[in-house]
């Protein structure tokens, strides 16, 4: 299924940004990689109670980012699932498969791999964009999604 | 009151990755249906973040230490292996299947959709598939 979806390159931006800055404070104050793959393997496969207890606050802080934009805008983010359940299944193992030989996904190769110019995620990072458009393009207009 | 820092961190990400439509699935296929209803939005959202990222990182590293203590921790690896190109292309084909990347989908969560718990259930499932193929113990974290 398709959906047109509004272009909003300010809120893009301004969300972006504060990715970014999301990304800097954890480096300024944990000396961390924002890296969501690491975080989440991290509280699967824990190591000590040191490392689980830092990033189940983050991870506590990021799950009510839409709950408090709920209490000050009145409406939650736009989010359409355009797929099926099998299909969200799928792609999940694939991407926690992926991501986790790949050593990262959007957040960790992306945003913070990206800009410290990682000669790993300068590969990545193009490696997921083109197979993603791939797999999309496939979907959509060769087998018709 | 580090953990208070480290939730406001979750928070100021979260909010970003929920303004920006990064949490939007629907957005997220536009963006790479480059052939079809392509939305080009996201790429502001990296350009965002990684212009932000770019110069605070900088900023933080003229300090000695983080704030809480202990030292940067950053990946050093330069090895471009077959691990870093296939687990990445995997990871693409799997964000163009479902439309979610973990970093959205956590902050997602909050909307209460189960389709968002299902994704992430997946994804741990996808952790555990990864470490039958090739154990791994705790010798290289994921970034």
């Amino acid at each position: 299924m398709m959906f047109e979806t509004a272009f909003t390159p300010f809120q893009s931006l301004g969300g972006g940004a504060l990715i970014g800055l999301g990304a800097v404070l954890l480096m300024l104050g944990l000396g961390r990689i924002f890296g969501a793959t690491g975080i989440m393997s991290g509280l699967v496969f824990f190591e000590n109670r040191e490392e689980l207890s830092w990033r189940v606050a983050l991870v506590i802080g990021m799950v009510l980012a839409p709950v408090l934009l709920f209490a000050v805008t009145g409406s939650m983010p736009a989010l359409t699932i355009p797929v099926s359940p099998a299909m969200i299944v799928i792609g999940g193992v694939i991407v926690g498969l992926g991501a986790s030989l790949g050593s990262g996904c959007t957040s960790g190769h992306g945003v913070c791999g990206l800009s410290r110019f990682s000669i790993r995620s300068l590969v990545a990072v193009p490696t997921f964009m083109a197979t993603a458009a791939i797999t999309v393009f496939l979907i959509r207009h060769v087998f018709g999604g | 009151m580090k953990l208070i820092f480290a939730l406001i961190t979750g928070l100021v990400f979260g909010t970003g990755i929920a303004i920006s439509g990064m949490m939007d699935p629907a957005k997220v296929l536009n963006f790479f249906d480059l052939a079809g209803t392509w939305d080009p939005s996201l790429a502001f959202v990296m350009g965002g973040a990684l212009v932000i990222t770019f110069f605070g990182y900088r900023l933080a590293w003229k300090r000695n230490a983080p704030l809480f203590g202990g030292r940067f921790q950053v990946p050093t690896g330069t090895d471009i292996d077959m691990k870093l190109v296939g687990g990445s292309a995997l990871f693409g084909i799997g964000w163009g299947i479902a439309g979610f990347c973990p970093g959205a989908a956590i902050p997602a969560l909050g909307t209460g959709r189960w389709e968002v718990a299902l994704f992430l259930v997946a994804v741990v499932a996808g952790f555990y598939v990864r470490r039958l193929l090739s154990p791994v113990g705790s010798a290289k974290a994921a970034q």
